[in-house]
């Protein structure tokens, strides 16, 4: 069982801040504590943005893995 | 008319002080409250909206550029009146001429993420410490949290932004590559392993950083205040001077009292603080006011 393994996805390119984070908390929270979200982004602002509120709403940023068409982000739920 | 000789006697005092400003109109004049920080309480709010509908002739109120209300068309005749139910409900006037002014703050770091400094406090403190304080022009101070500087900090006489200084930790650092991302200054250049090369020369101490560090490998040094002094705008804008970083938040009332002290000895009646630097040097000011504040 790696941690690094997701439990759900969300395909966030193309969506403007903060809407992208909105769908990331909202995903989140149909989730279950310690299960992990791999949330994908585009470069740029939503990768400067979506990490920072994820950190500040409790949550952890696990992995960050870059891929030719932007970045995936493995979120790990926090305890609630 | 005022009903009593003592009630005409405090227009008098009042109208000193500024906080009234005449306008077009015949009579009419506008009526500046005291709004520290632009922070109104919502019932405060409400009970300045009566008053304002009671006697403003205009039928409205302006906000004014340094986040004050003002009452716009109350009759001389009514400024006894008006000053009383405003007192009725602690609010109180602002001022105009030369002396320290109301201070200016951006929402500060209680509800806005981007906050470094408590700012809102500090405009509270310097509102009831120093407001009025005479001096040799207007002396305008603002408090921005963060170095995004919504409040115009380099346009004030003396000006103050929150900054944060970053401190890494190799340990925690998992090289995610985050902090690059979030770095707007280009301070911080990921190397090979991911892990970050920071340019301190680059850094504006926004703290981006360490709020994007998924593991707290990023952690606050030491937070503070910038300090920048002699700015002004109006005909002739002038850009402060960059006097300091990282003033300790409990010194900062102490920072403005010997900064009026130096400018009533070194300046001229009339004259701004930044015309007194541009007359005698910004050198000797941050010699002789800056330098004990500054953590050996």
């Amino acid at each position: 069982m790696g941690e690094n393994v997701a439990d759900e996805e969300i395909d966030l390119r193309g969506v403007l801040c903060p809407i992208n984070f909105v769908k990331t908390k909202l995903k989140l929270e149909m989730m279950e504590s310690g299960q992990v979200l791999e949330v994908t982004l585009d470069d740029g602002e939503p990768m400067r943005s979506v990490p920072r509120s994820i950190k500040e709403e409790g949550h952890k940023v696990i992995k960050v893995e870059q891929f030719d068409d932007g970045y995936k982000i493995l979120v790990k739920k926090a305890d609630s | 008319m005022s009903e009593n000789t003592d009630a005409g006697k405090i227009d008098l005092n009042e109208l000193k002080s500024g906080g009234f400003i005449k306008q077009n109109q015949k009579d009419l004049f506008t009526v500046r409250l005291r709004v520290p920080g632009g922070r109104l309480d919502v019932d405060k709010m409400a009970k300045i909206a009566a008053v304002a509908k009671k006697y403003s002739k205009m039928g409205y109120c302006h906000l004014s550029f340094r986040q004050s209300v003002e009452i716009i068309g109350v009759h001389i005749d009514d400024f006894d009146a008006a000053v009383k139910e405003l007192a009725e409900f602690g609010q109180p006037i602002a001022s105009c001429g030369p002396r320290i002014r109301v201070p200016t703050a951006c929402g500060g770091n209680e509800y806005n993420p981007n906050g470094i400094m408590d700012a809102q406090k500090k405009a509270m403190e310097v509102d009831k410490e120093l407001f009025g304080t005479t001096c040799h022009h207007k002396f305008k101070i603002s408090f921005s949290a963060c170095p995004i500087d919504c409040a115009r900090t380099r346009g004030m006489d003396l000006g103050f932004q929150g900054v944060v200084d970053p401190h890494w930790k190799d340990d925690p650092c998992t090289g995610c590559t985050l902090c690059e991302k979030a770095c707007l200054e280009g301070a911080i250049v990921a190397a090979e392993d991911g892990k970050p090369i920071f340019y301190r020369e680059k850094c504006v101490y926004c703290g981006d950083c360490i709020k994007a560090c998924p593991t707290d490998a990023w952690t606050p040094k030491r937070k503070g205040w910038a300090v920048r002094a002699g700015g002004k705008h109006g005909r002739h804008p002038r850009t402060a001077d960059n006097i300091m970083l990282f003033l300790l938040d409990e010194k900062v009332l102490d920072f403005i009292s010997k900064t009026v002290e130096w400018y009533n000895a070194n300046g001229t009646r009339g004259e701004r603080i930044g015309t007194t630097f541009d007359r005698v040097g910004v050198e000797k000011y941050k010699e002789e006011v800056a330098r004990p504040f500054i953590e050996s």
